[in-house]
């Protein structure tokens, strides 16, 4: 509803340069309202159609809120109604962009980075946008991979090397994935076993056990950063072994692992069942960095592009409200249960909103510890393809900015923010900063000569 | 009931009863370690009901009780009742066990029939026989492009060798005696086949598809661990993710319940076949 300012309301604040008074110009408006989620029609059109006629009929506004303190709302729209053929204009407005394919079949793994992607089941958002989405619980990264190449999923939650990765045919035969969205920032840790609560210096670390989810994770290249940061080599100082999510803290108990760079809720559950604490966040390397995305297959864009769009909007509502602290509990509350994660209410909460026992015997609060922002960033792509260089998962010369701008749709997820009324940014390209270190996009070459400790080429 | 059997039963209840003491004496409320702050203690969900380590007898009934009371729930795809996991392990393993006797019996008897086929043959099976069910299911997942029939392949791959194996003996082992009989009488093959040796290999035929079942069951467990959905394989998987041992335990009875309950219906097709000498 925010995107219509209503001229039934007498009481509206004026001033505003569009018709509607919720657009900097009128160009923006109609770029919105020619974008105006499809689904939403069903509830919102009448409405919209109505407000429409209503502007047209009483230009100046003093004379329309004159009209409406004497006859009321009520009347007011049903006098309106009666001159306009309201009913052929909205099945006339339905038909346009209709969802090609409205069963859709969601990946995703059981963490909280899948926030958006799996609130947006229970609250409705991808009904809102008529569609019929499964979200289908996966066993590991390898399988949502393999799940995608197959097409038994249509879109996917990944995490945000893997679409690169996979369209590289990195560990897999190559099939163009794309990124819609960032699923979340922040909201990893490193979490180590309660046995090493002296061991705080990455230097005592040699000869650790680490687990991360998956080869071509934020997990693994952020992890591999922090000790090389401190002096040690991920690939011959310590142990780097893939293992999923989900058992990470089984693994952690019965010390198979010393530790691990993983994702939430998992590391909270470690702190929860007394077997590790949370050594550090990943927020304390690098703020704001990407971890999970959402995405679809190339082929999939093209064959339905409407279904894309709707895909799209559901995944930025959910996003949307995620971003607000006031949420997470409610948040937290509709994705604990079985379906989505199977996990104590209290650990997802301790997670989103921030206030959370670290293992040692401290409560702490650090209320950006996850966050939502959806925005994919090129230079966060260019990023990871630096490290996938460093650590010799590529090999020879990469066109970092070509495979970056393919892979994450960067001009897409701008427009449909845009229509959601989401603040996006201009650019698509920023200076980061991994430990304290600059990363210059335009420059990822000479920020990988930078490093002295990396894999030989 | 004879007096042993007898004594066998109060002999199993006794080794229960065992069991179960030491399972309750095992599980005796701890001390729980201090904690820093009342608020810490909250947020590790102290002094609520935590789902986490080993259950007491208690609360392993409590959740048992739970579960089959309402034993066909279903909350979204990724939440269903234990009926309805186990209809869809028991759907899975029908299938790929049904294949595996439609594949293995024919064959089985065309290569009994001829003792060059089988040992031609002989070396594949030996090499194919002792593969575990998750090293197929990569390939599996690679070639097939679709996770519920790879489940079902990989079902079927692995039942399929002890039926082809046992039928194979059976019917290279019939008495020569019969075949000779059999011959004399001037007896069409296809009779012969249907009429002589299949009823003389049978319990040798219904020994492999015994064996086979359990090793179906065995494997749809592993499989739905590895490619989740649903079954009762992705229940245990679930409830690991949740740490909750109360339900996998739970599962892993009912997983052996089960198991036995379709080894004992076999068993049963096995006697009526059995002829003596």
């Amino acid at each position: 509803m925010s995107a219509f300012r209503d001229p039934f309301d007498p009481n509206n604040r004026l001033g505003a340069a569009c018709r509607c008074g919720k657009h900097r110009s009128q160009a923006e408006h109609d770029a919105a309202a020619e974008n105006l989620p499809d689904a939403r029609y069903e509830t919102l059109n009448r409405r919209v159609l109505e407000t429409a006629a209503m502007r047209a009929l009483f230009p100046v506004d003093v004379v329309r809120r004159r009209f409406l303190r004497a006859v009321g709302a009520s009347t007011a729209s049903a006098v309106v109604s009666t001159f306009f053929p309201f009913g052929a204009l909205e099945a006339l407005a339905q038909a346009r962009g209709k969802p090609e394919k409205t069963d859709l079949k969601i990946g995703f793994i059981p963490i909280t980075c899948a926030t958006p992607l799996i609130m947006a089941d229970p609250l409705g958002f991808y009904r809102d946008q008529g569609l019929k989405v499964s979200l289908m619980k996966t066993a590991g990264w390898a399988l949502i991979r393999d799940k995608m190449l197959n097409k038994e999923h249509d879109a996917s939650h990944f995490l945000s090397p893997m679409p690169i990765a996979i369209s590289m045919g990195l560990g897999s035969v190559a099939q163009p994935m794309r990124v819609m969205t960032v699923q979340n920032i922040n909201g990893q840790a490193i979490t180590l076993a309660t046995k090493h609560k002296d061991k705080r210096d990455p230097k005592q670390w040699k000869g650790f056990r680490f687990a991360v989810p998956f080869d071509y994770s934020m997990h693994n290249f952020l992890l591999r950063y922090y000790v090389a940061e401190h002096g040690l080599d991920p690939d011959t100082d310590i142990q780097i072994r893939v293992t999923p999510p989900p058992e990470m803290v089984a693994n952690l108990r019965a010390g198979n692992i010393d530790g691990y760079l993983g994702p939430d809720p998992f590391n909270q559950r470690a702190v929860y069942d007394e077997v590790g604490f949370i050594h550090m966040l990943s927020k304390d390397l690098w703020d704001g960095h990407p971890c999970c995305a959402f995405g679809v297959s190339e082929a999939f864009v093209k064959e339905n592009p409407n279904t894309f769009a709707a895909l799209y909007r559901a995944v930025l509502t959910a996003a949307r409200m995620a971003r607000e602290a006031k949420n997470r509990s409610l948040i937290a509350k509709v994705i604990a249960p079985a379906n989505y994660l199977n996990q104590p209410e209290t650990v997802i909460e301790q997670v989103l909103t921030g206030k959370f026992a670290d293992g040692l015997g401290n409560v702490k609060t650090v209320p950006d510890r996850a966050d939502f922002d959806p925005f994919p960033w090129h230079s966060m792509a260019v990023w990871i393809l630096t490290q996938m260089k460093r650590w010799g998962y590529v090999k020879g010369d990469v066109d970092y900015r070509r495979i970056a701008e393919q892979v994450f749709l960067v001009t897409d997820a701008r427009k449909h923010m845009a229509e959601l009324d989401m603040k996006a940014p201009a650019a698509s390209y920023a200076k980061l900063k991994v430990m304290g270190k600059e990363f210059d996009p335009a420059q990822p070459d000479k920020y990988l000569a930078g490093f002295a400790i990396r894999k030989a080429a | 009931m004879t007096l042993q059997s007898l004594k066998a039963a109060l002999l199993s209840l006794a080794f229960l009863g065992l069991f179960l003491c030491i399972w309750h004496a095992a599980t005796l409320p701890k001390a729980e370690s201090q904690a820093p702050s009342d608020e810490y203690a909250k947020l590790l969900g102290k002094g609520a009901k935590k789902s986490d380590g080993f259950p007491s007898l208690g609360q392993m009934g409590e959740v048992a009780l739970g579960h089959l009371r309402d034993p066909a729930y279903d909350r979204g795809p990724n939440d269903k009742g234990i009926a309805i996991q186990l209809g869809h392990s028991l759907a899975r393993v029908g299938a790929g066990y049904l294949l595996a006797i439609l594949f293995a019996v024919p064959l089985g008897f065309l290569i009994g029939m001829s003792p060059l086929l089988y040992q031609a043959l002989n070396p594949f099976i030996q090499v194919l026989k002792p593969i575990s069910p998750l090293a197929w299911m990569p390939l599996a997942l690679y070639t097939i492009k679709d996770s519920s029939i790879s489940g079902i392949f990989v079902i079927f791959i692995c039942s399929v060798w002890p039926m082809l194996i046992n039928t194979a003996f059976g019917v290279a082992s019939v008495r020569r005696d019969w075949l000779a009989v059999a011959k004399t009488l001037e007896v069409k093959p296809l009779r012969k086949a249907f009429a002589v040796i299949l009823p003389a290999a049978a319990p040798t035929i219904l020994t492999g598809m015994r064996i086979s079942i359990g090793i179906a069951w065995l494997v749809i467990v592993a499989a739905e661990m590895l490619v989740g959905g649903t079954g009762i394989g992705y229940f245990v998987w679930n409830e690991w993710n949740n740490l909750n041992l109360t339900n996998v335990i739970f599962a892993i009875l009912v997983i052996g319940v089960m198991g036995m309950l379709l080894d004992l219906a076999i068993g049963r097709l096995q006697k009526a076949v059995t002829y003596v000498e």
